[in-house]
């Protein structure tokens, strides 16, 4: 194995998409090397990382007393797979990518990879969660890489209120990859001479984080503990049901008290009693019902907004400097619908039926709505609208909800005994009601059908799983065309 | 104002001789040409020579300073055209834009400068838009310079070779009275190094000695009977001019040329990645000291016959390393050894593949497969590189988790930035369709192609910058009253859609509806400034109106939407040109600052107002994720780079909830959207107010007060529920 003896070049590989500052990376990366007795070369392709695409930087580092006089080392533009000294990948699914394009391996390669993720178009446009397994990903990375170092850098990037590359810079420096001290990666940043200090910084933050022992993020346990005035409710709660059911009860309770009161909570409890004794069944039937039992109408969306602590909430997203002041606009936009379903059922009919009453309100509804919910006028009409609280029970939506949940409980109790499976995925369709206006209208269009095929179902031993199948379907776009088509062929 | 500035690199154009140039490989041929001692320069910019036109426009001092020339042409048929000034003085000059796209726009002018042939040099600078990343469709310069005879250099990848070629290509511009096309791949034009310098050149005989003696010669003119003799004249003389000057300055290069009988010929931009094949074979050092034969091809049109047989003598077979098809030069060889009878065997395509980019993986795995067939033993012992093996080993745990990992990846092509102004504009198509029903849209180059990318899903055909209009030319006919919607960007605009586009709708009487994208700046190749751009510009004449152009070619239906973040008057203005009783041409100009630029103008002002303590509001959007179900019909309207997803953070809630991140330039677009889809109340902007007024602190204790009074209440109501 001469090969070994031969200098070669050292070749690092930067995965990043446009806007991070890969390129300032790589240029901090030559200017490193030529100071430091190496030539240095990078090439890229830059036209696409401009626009938030994905892309590849690729440097090499020579060094120069390794070369005979008279001759100069030939460098290649483009990376070879598996002849990786150092990939950074300033995301998991570029990460990813690097493993997907062979740059990694556990002959040579140090990978440094920021674990946080920056969602792909298709991830963030499905109907419900299309994320891809970010697990998969570093299980991945830890078995292609000589050595893995990962991190959250783009938190640590944030909390320097800067970009990623100092963050990533940092940990190249601590990785020990590349035979340069932590002093001589830093002269690189003061050279560079824009924005030093921040990036310095970043660096220092990239570098600790690089260098502390990898830990596992802890999962987020979802307990919940009740107040005083729930406490008879939690008392119910430990006697009745099953103890794994008994956390996802508890926030139920928590959230419909929130929602209307202390009876309303009670009736959650109830309505779930024919299922006490049931295992997952219970526990996504607890679920489902307490997210539809607080289906959002105007007087929860007021509710919500006008809340200290949504204020807060607000300051800390946007940062609020103490020295800043800050305003907070809604953007509504209420519907002779919504509008009836908030009245009392009778007048709420008479005025989704009535066409005059419809068109003396179409100048309010035509048009959405601006509302500074920090503004005196503003907060006093959310105000006034979360206060119809205690009217709901007879609101028109009210009624409609209650018939609703009712004849899918009904549903759910039926199946529970003789088709197990099948009740749980008629539970799970629940999801598919959400949203809004035509978003909302879809959702139960889509549900109504798939309630509808619960007959033919039930005679079919695979019934759960092509339940399952057509709440995908329905989930799958927008205008019904893969529902429709998994209707027709089943 | 270009995206990038170059303000302090251009004074790395002024070093002199023995001075070492450290740089990126387009700044080089910049130094390259004014030390050849050009007169004039222009080009049109595009990846991956905008750098160039970029440099060239902040150098334009330093030019002026030398008497240089340099024009942002109006299009590469402009700039091939620009060269005319070479054909009867003995000027130097150079033109440059991105190929193959701009050869095919250029090719008219170039086919008609080839025929007269040139007096002084005539550089044409392409970059080879090829393989990964490329935004083009695949083809070769190749073939045009072989249609136009034309001679092509394809210099090794390094910028002193890269310096040399441009000096060395006006020299054989000059010898052989033949324009001369510099082809540069994306990567060499981006890359990094260094060269030593020479000092620059004031031409002898400038522009003013042109214009104040002018001369003809109607034999240098194409038009017959001169187009015969031309056509004579390239074969007869220019040809074999050329290849003696080759020959003689050795502009091709031999490596080991005797090391083994087999042997490898190579495009020079190729070199690079074929040395480091050879280095991980064993077959080279790190230096470019191969063992095994190299015929480097820094010239690839002409092909030099002599060479070839001197190559192939005592060599039993060699391998052609040729990026891209049709395979030209392959083909080339085998003719011209056949005719020499010459019997070596010509490999290439055979062990490397036809088409696509030929990356380090690629040149590897081909040339190991080479060298195996005809000198195995030269391969024994030693393990081949990973690249260079056959197949993929067994699968191990180790493996099956990469290749779980790797079906996990999603492409990510580009998209429209955060708050880009094109980005309402398709919203607002979107929501017109869910009105109007789908129509056939004819896209054009530029940024708003990304429409046809999701979430979008926008568009049918795209057939060439400026064309976005005359692709739905032949969609006009009285059977219908639905019109077709064509887009076109002003970059494209004033490229030759008002031409192609707006007076062949006019002169045909199209009854379709065009929308021009006008973001103020040609936004997708760097931000350099158009005629219609808002700025000022010191070198160039700016502000000419879109809308005035297209009534001065006889569009009469025209609307401008200046605010296209306003998806109400967006959607209103194309319902009504897609709907109107009124027959013609109908042309929608909507027009925003491109944000990219936008930020980049704005962003310094803002800091400097905040430091000086004035009242400055900046807006963002957020979502509120408690009201936020998880539907993300936001996202699928307008997928903003800062409207993401995160985790749930409801206990009961599985679905991740849109939330915008603190990126947001606050456009508006995510509730005008939410305004105009009736989409879900979650969403909200937040006015973060520096330094405050004392009105504003006013107000504010007055709000605190009764606002805080009923939020107490609320907690009140809550209070004990949650321990």
């Amino acid at each position: 194995m001469n090969a070994t003896l031969q200098p070669r070049a050292i070749t690092i590989a930067l995965l990043a998409m446009g806007g991070e500052g890969g390129g300032v990376l790589a240029d901090w990366i030559v200017d490193l090397g030529e100071h430091n007795g190496y030539f240095a070369q990078t090439t890229s392709v830059p036209g696409v990382a401009q626009r938030t695409g994905a892309t590849v930087y690729y440097l090499e580092l020579f060094p120069r007393d390794a070369v005979p006089a008279g001759q100069a080392p030939v460098l290649a533009l483009a990376p070879v797979p598996g002849e990786l000294d150092v990939v950074v990948a300033s995301e998991l699914m570029e990460a990813g990518r690097a493993l997907q394009r062979g740059l990694v391996t556990p002959e040579r390669t140090t990978f440094i990879a920021s674990t946080h993720r920056v969602y792909s178009m298709t991830e963030r446009t499905a109907m419900a969660d299309g994320r891809v397994d970010a697990d998969k990903l570093l299980d991945g990375a830890r078995a292609a890489a000589a050595r893995l170092v990962t991190a959250d850098f783009a938190s640590l990037a944030e909390q320097a209120g800067g970009p990623i590359a100092p963050v990533l810079y940092g940990a190249l420096a601590a990785s020990g990859a590349l035979p340069f001290t932590r002093e001589q990666f830093e002269a690189s940043i003061e050279r560079g001479g824009v924005g030093v200090k921040a990036s310095l910084k970043a660096f220092a933050a990239g570098h600790a984080a690089a260098l502390a022992p990898a830990h596992e993020p802890v999962a987020p346990a979802p307990a919940v503990a009740l107040g005083p005035r729930l406490a008879p409710l939690g008392e119910r709660i430990e006697r009745e049901f099953s103890a794994e059911a008994r956390d996802i009860l508890r926030h139920g309770v928590l959230r419909l008290a929130d929602y209307q009161d202390l009876d309303y909570a009670a009736a959650y409890l109830d309505r779930l009693r024919p299922f006490k004794d049931e295992g997952e069944l219970l526990q996504e039937t607890a679920r489902h019902l307490a997210l539809w039992m607080s289906y959002e109408d105007a007087i929860r969306v007021a509710d919500l907004k006008t809340r200290r602590s949504r204020f807060d909430r607000v300051a800390g997203e946007v940062r609020l400097a103490p020295a800043q002041m800050l305003q907070i606009n809604e953007f509504m936009h209420p519907r002779v619908e919504e509008i009836a379903d908030i009245l009392p059922a009778g007048l709420g009919r008479w005025l989704l039926h009535t066409s005059w009453a419809r068109g003396a309100l179409g100048p309010f509804t035509r048009k959405g709505r601006v509302v500074r919910t920090s503004s005196l006028g503003g907060y006093l009409q959310l105000y006034a609208i979360a206060s119809l609280r205690g009217l709901r029970r007879r609101s028109l939506r009210y009624e409609q909800e209650q018939a609703r949940i009712e004849a899918w409980l009904g549903q759910v109790r039926r199946l529970a005994a003789t088709h197990p499976s099948l009740a749980l995925e008629v539970v799970r369709a629940q999801r598919l009601v959400k949203g809004y206006g035509d978003t909302h209208a879809r959702g139960w269009r889509n549900f109504e059908r798939l309630m509808a095929t619960l007959p033919a179902l039930e005679n079919d031993e695979r019934g759960a799983q092509r339940l399952q199948a057509l709440a995908r379907a329905a989930l799958a776009d927008e205008n019904g065309r893969a529902l429709d088509a998994a209707l027709a062929s089943s | 104002m270009a995206e990038r500035s170059f303000a302090a690199e251009v004074q790395k154009l002024r070093l002199g001789a023995g001075d070492e140039f450290h740089g990126e490989g387009i700044l080089a041929v910049t130094k390259a040409l004014l030390q050849s001692g050009v007169s004039y320069v222009a080009g049109y910019q595009g990846a991956p020579i905008s750098h160039l036109m970029d440099v060239l426009t902040d150098a334009n001092d330093i030019l002026r300073e030398l008497g240089v020339r340099f024009e942002h042409s109006a299009s590469e048929a402009t700039a091939a055209a620009t060269l005319a000034a070479s054909v009867n003085y003995p000027l130097r000059g150079a033109v440059t834009f991105k190929s193959t796209v701009g050869t095919n726009v250029a090719s008219d002018a170039i086919a008609n400068l080839a025929s007269g042939g040139v007096t002084g040099g005539a550089l044409i600078i392409v970059g080879e838009d090829y393989g990964e990343g490329s935004s083009i469709m695949q083809e070769r310069s190749h073939a045009f310079a072989m249609k136009s005879q034309v001679w092509l250099l394809d210099p090794r990848p390094n910028l002193p070779s890269i310096v040399d070629a441009v000096e060395k290509g006006f020299e054989l511009s000059e010898a052989s009275r033949t324009p001369v096309m510099l082809e540069l791949r994306i990567r060499a034009c981006h890359v990094h190094g260094s060269f030593i310098a020479k000092d620059n050149r004031r031409a002898d005989f400038t522009l003013k000695d042109a214009i104040e003696q002018p001369r003809r010669d109607t034999e240098r003119i194409a038009l017959p009977p001169a187009t015969y003799l031309h056509e004579q004249e390239k074969v007869t003389q220019r040809w074999p001019q050329a290849l003696r000057f080759i020959q003689e300055r050795g502009l091709n290069e031999f490596f080991a040329e005797d090391a083994q009988d087999f042997g490898i010929v190579l495009q020079g931009g190729l070199y690079n990645g074929v040395l480091r094949a050879l280095e991980l074979l064993g077959l080279a050092d790190a230096f470019g000291n191969s063992r095994v034969p190299l015929y480097v091809l820094n010239v690839t049109y002409p092909l030099v016959d002599a060479e070839f047989t001197r190559f192939c003598a005592g060599k039993r077979a060699i391998l052609i390393v040729e990026e891209g098809q049709p395979d030209f030069i392959e083909q080339a060889v085998n003719a011209l050894l056949r005719k020499a009878d010459v019997q070596t065997r010509v490999q290439g395509k055979d062990v490397l593949p036809m088409a696509g980019e030929y990356t380090g993986g690629v040149l590897l795995k081909g040339i190991a497969r080479f060298v195996e067939q005809h000198a195995p033993a030269l391969l024994e012992g030693r393990e081949l590189p990973a690249a260079a093996r056959p197949q993929l080993p067994a699968p191990t745990p180790k493996t099956i988790a990469i290749q779980d990992a790797a079906s996990q990846v999603h492409g990510r092509p580009p998209s429209f930035c955060t708050g880009c102004p094109e980005r309402p504009i398709f919203t607002a198509i979107k929501l017109i369709e869910r009105e109007l029903g789908p129509h056939h849209i004819s896209c054009d180059i530029g940024c708003h192609l990304f429409s046809i990318l999701p979430p979008f899903n926008l568009g049918a055909t795209t057939m060439g910058y400026g064309l976005g209009w005359a692709g739905a030319a032949a969609f006009n006919t009285p059977e219908t009253d639905k019109r077709t919607l064509a887009i076109m960007g002003d970059g494209g605009f004033w490229h030759n859609g008002l031409t192609s586009g707006v007076g062949n709708a006019v002169f045909n009487q199209s009854d379709n509806v065009l929308v021009v994208i006008d973001n103020g700046y040609s936004a997708a190749t760097g931000g350099q400034d158009v005629l219609s751009s808002k700025a000022d510009n010191l070198i160039r004449s700016t502000k000419h109106p879109i809308e005035k152009a297209v009534r001065g070619v006889g569009v009469d239906w025209v609307r401008t939407v200046d605010h296209t973040y306003s998806l109400e008057r967006m959607r209103d203005a194309l319902r009504e040109a897609l709907t109107t009783k009124t027959k013609g041409p109908k042309v929608i100009v909507a027009s925003s600052e491109c944000m990219l630029n936008k930020q980049r103008r704005i962003k310094p002002l803002t800091r400097k107002a905040i430091g000086e303590g004035r009242r400055v509001v900046r807006e963002r959007f957020g979502v509120d994720p408690d009201t936020c179900t998880g539907d993300h019909s936001c996202i699928r309207l307008s997928g903003c780079p800062s409207l993401t997803i995160r985790d749930n953070p409801d206990p009961l809630r599985r679905d991740p909830v849109a939330a915008v991140v603190d990126s947001c330039v606050g456009c508006g677009l995510c509730g005008e959207a939410a305004h105009a889809a009736v989409l879900c109340p979650s969403f909200y902007r937040a006015e973060i107010i520096n330094n405050p007024s004392r009105w504003d602190r006013f107000k504010q204790r007055v709000r605190e007060r009764v606002i805080g009074f009923l939020q107490a209440r609320i907690e009140r109501r809550l209070a004990g529920l949650a321990a």
